[in-house]
């Protein structure tokens, strides 16, 4: 049984892949030039924030909640940091890092807590911080951006030297950010428990799981997940601006995650999964202007191929719940 | 019971009382002007130096200054502002428009109330009825003449360019973009260079950079690009810084000093142009409080003293601008700029 489970994920995840396939092929075909080291170089750089962010957005839609937050977390935690960059340049960058993350996680935290205390669902509690955290950004940085010419040069460099193979750190960390999720989630208990919390809330806690332990942990990671994420902003982009940084991050992220087939409804999902959920979108928006495709029509083709991307893996998994029948009416 | 009665019509006077200092306010004549300005969008460096100007201008003459502006730069979202504005009855809206029409109607229902309505920095393109007058930093028609000879100067007015914007609708870029494919066209010192492609990168930091890095990989043989918005001129700064092409692919555009200042130190940025959004806020101030008090007619043709600037003249449409050219930023003048 739990190899046929084991299979089914395995086919739901050659599902994206063979997309991701298919339009790389399709995409060369129309414009050679895609086909090369720079398009990897590019789309690489293109999605380190967003695969950060997914592994946190994916834990707590595993655990059957949604965190709406994370574009005002993310701009929260990279604000703060610019700050410390800037008022305080004598510190080691280090600081600016944990601390981005300390916040992010505090902030998560705090979106755990209302969920939990009252009862609410996440999607408003995380709806609310999601204006709360940004109004946060404003009155903290007094509506200032961090200029450029504060982020410190070694931060920035995260973002375009390289210690191995020319990929540059910041997808390296990313990948491992990646990796350690995969850990967590497949080989410890915890990481089980969020898995049997998203499959069965009521049952959980007769199967002896600390649900608001749990639920308090998705948040949290979620929430220092984006304020990595923040971090990282300010290596990528070289400035931090209250008002443009991270609006609309959130529902990339969610977009990603949930092509790469994590459920909605809570209890399935893979780190595989979702990174190739984020590869598959990062490679459509590195795609799209590439081929020349006018900005009228680029919001057409990525939504496009997000609900593309949804259908084939309904119809996938319809087949999988289909066999999974006949195999059990014929044993 | 009794009480609660007495209560009821305490409550009553009261909300009569606002009500009718509300209307009584505009009557006195020597209260000071009343000026909101609404920006693009909060977070703005550019905006925050055209607040200054504004600021500074009611410290000495007779006006009071607050602005509102929304989080995002989308076409509708300055709407809920202005109509704000219009209930808390301010003397004068100055805008920054987010679209050149979108905004038509609430402004209209604005200046029906007797609010003089001033686009600031960027005007109402095709739709200048609807505002009063048009502060602007330049004749907006050398923006985009003034960037192609910058830029043609940086590769010897050869080779292929490519334009990187901001949004499809924004109407000043789109201005700006159609006098720098007429020049490119027309003029036959530009003979030699081609635009081969105009991307937008919706000011966002990632959208810009994916499309500049997607320029450079496309156009191999890219020379040049003009990216006529501040987010979009640092992305692709930091694109071509990166990418290690400052030597063989050029870029200018419009960008603020402070963002724009490690790119020209590092030598990855020649020179950008752009105005002082100071100035702008700065005779907005003046002329709202000129045309209030009765001292400035709002007719074409018509000119008026602002000190620091001198003579300004209302231009065609009712429009002013605080320079006659483009201020050009470089390695030897960006040090005396902070904004």
């Amino acid at each position: 049984m739990s190899r046929f489970f084991n299979e089914l994920l395995h086919r739901r995840e050659a599902g994206i892949f063979l997309m991701i396939v298919l339009i790389a092929i399709v995409v060369g075909f129309i414009e050679p030039r895609f086909i090369s080291v720079e398009t990897l170089r590019i789309t690489a750089l293109a999605i380190p924030l967003i695969l950060i962010a997914a592994m946190g957005q994916m834990m707590v839609l595993v655990a059957r909640h949604v965190d709406l937050s994370i574009g005002s977390i993310l701009a929260f935690s990279s604000i703060v940091a610019g700050m410390i960059f800037r008022d305080m340049p004598e510190l080691p960058v280090i600081v600016g890092v944990l601390v981005a993350i300390a916040l992010g996680a505090a902030l998560g935290l705090f979106n755990g807590v209302l969920v939990v205390l009252f009862r609410l669902p996440s999607i408003i509690v995380t709806l609310g911080t999601l204006s709360l955290f940004r109004g946060f950004v404003f009155l903290v940085s007094g509506a200032r951006q961090v200029d450029p010419q504060f982020i410190p040069r070694s931060l920035i460099q995260m973002s375009q030297t390289s210690p191995i193979f020319g990929i540059p750190w910041l997808v390296i960390i990313a990948f491992v950010v990646a990796f350690v999720t995969y850990l967590f989630l497949d080989h410890t208990r915890l990481g089980r428990q969020i898995y049997a919390l998203g499959s069965n809330p009521v049952a959980a806690p007769l199967r002896g799981i600390n649900v608001v332990r749990v639920t308090l942990l998705v948040f949290s990671l979620s929430g220092a997940l984006a304020g990595l994420a923040g971090v990282m902003y300010a290596s990528r982009f070289g400035y931090v601006n209250p008002g443009i940084t991270g609006v609309g991050f959130e529902f990339t992220v969610i977009a990603a995650v949930v092509v790469g087939g994590v459920s909605i409804n809570g209890g399935v999902g893979t780190v595989l999964g979702t990174v190739l959920g984020v590869l598959l979108l990062g490679m459509v928006s590195v795609a799209l202007p590439i081929l020349g495709v006018s900005a009228f029509w680029q919001d057409v083709f990525n939504g496009a191929v997000i609900v593309l991307a949804l259908l084939i893996d309904r119809t996938v998994r319809e087949r999988s719940i289909r066999a999974m029948a006949e195999a059990r009416s014929t044993a | 019971m009794e009480e609660l009665r007495t209560m009821k019509n305490i409550t009553k006077l009261a909300i009569l009382a606002v009500g009718a200092s509300i209307f009584a306010a505009p009557a006195i004549a020597q209260d000071p002007v009343n000026i909101v300005y609404i920006p693009k969008n909060t977070g703005n460096p550019y905006f925050d130096s055209l607040v200054a100007g504004f600021e500074d201008a009611c410290k000495e003459i007779n006006c009071t200054f607050s602005q509102a502006a929304p989080a995002t730069a989308e076409a509708t979202s300055q709407i809920p502002f202005i109509t704000a504005q219009i209930q808390r009855g301010v003397d004068v809206i100055a805008i920054s428009p987010n679209s050149p029409d979108a905004l038509n109607q609430v402004l209209d229902r604005a200046r029906s109330r007797g609010i003089l309505v001033l686009a600031v920095n960027g005007d109402l393109v095709d739709n200048e009825s609807h505002r009063d007058a048009a502060v602007l930093p330049v004749d907006f028609t050398k923006t985009g003449p003034g960037q192609v000879e910058l830029l043609g100067s940086m590769i010897g007015y050869e080779g292929e360019i490519a334009i990187l914007s901001a949004t499809t609708d924004a109407p000043d870029q789109n201005v700006w973009i159609a006098a720098m494919e007429d020049s490119l066209e027309n003029n036959p010192k530009y003979a030699n260079m081609s635009l081969v492609a105009t991307v937008y990168g919706d000011d966002e930091p990632q959208k810009s950079t994916t499309e500049a890095e997607a320029l450079l990989q496309t156009y191999p043989n890219l020379r040049g690009i003009i990216s006529p918005t501040t987010v979009g001129v640092a992305a692709a700064a930091q694109v071509i810084q990166s990418a290690g092409k400052a030597d063989t692919v050029k870029l200018t555009g419009l960008g603020t000093p402070n963002q724009m200042r490690p790119f020209i130190k590092d030598g990855t940025v020649e020179a950008f142009q752009l105005w002082s959004p100071y100035n702008e806020g700065w005779l907005a101030a003046h002329f709202a409080v000129g045309v209030k008090a009765g001292e400035i007619s709002n007719e074409v043709g018509g000119s008026f003293d602002v000190p620091k600037l001198g003579s300004v003249t209302i231009l065609e449409n009712n429009v002013m601008n605080t320079q006659p050219e483009l201020t050009t930023f470089d390695s030897s003048n960006i040090d005396d700029f902070d904004f």
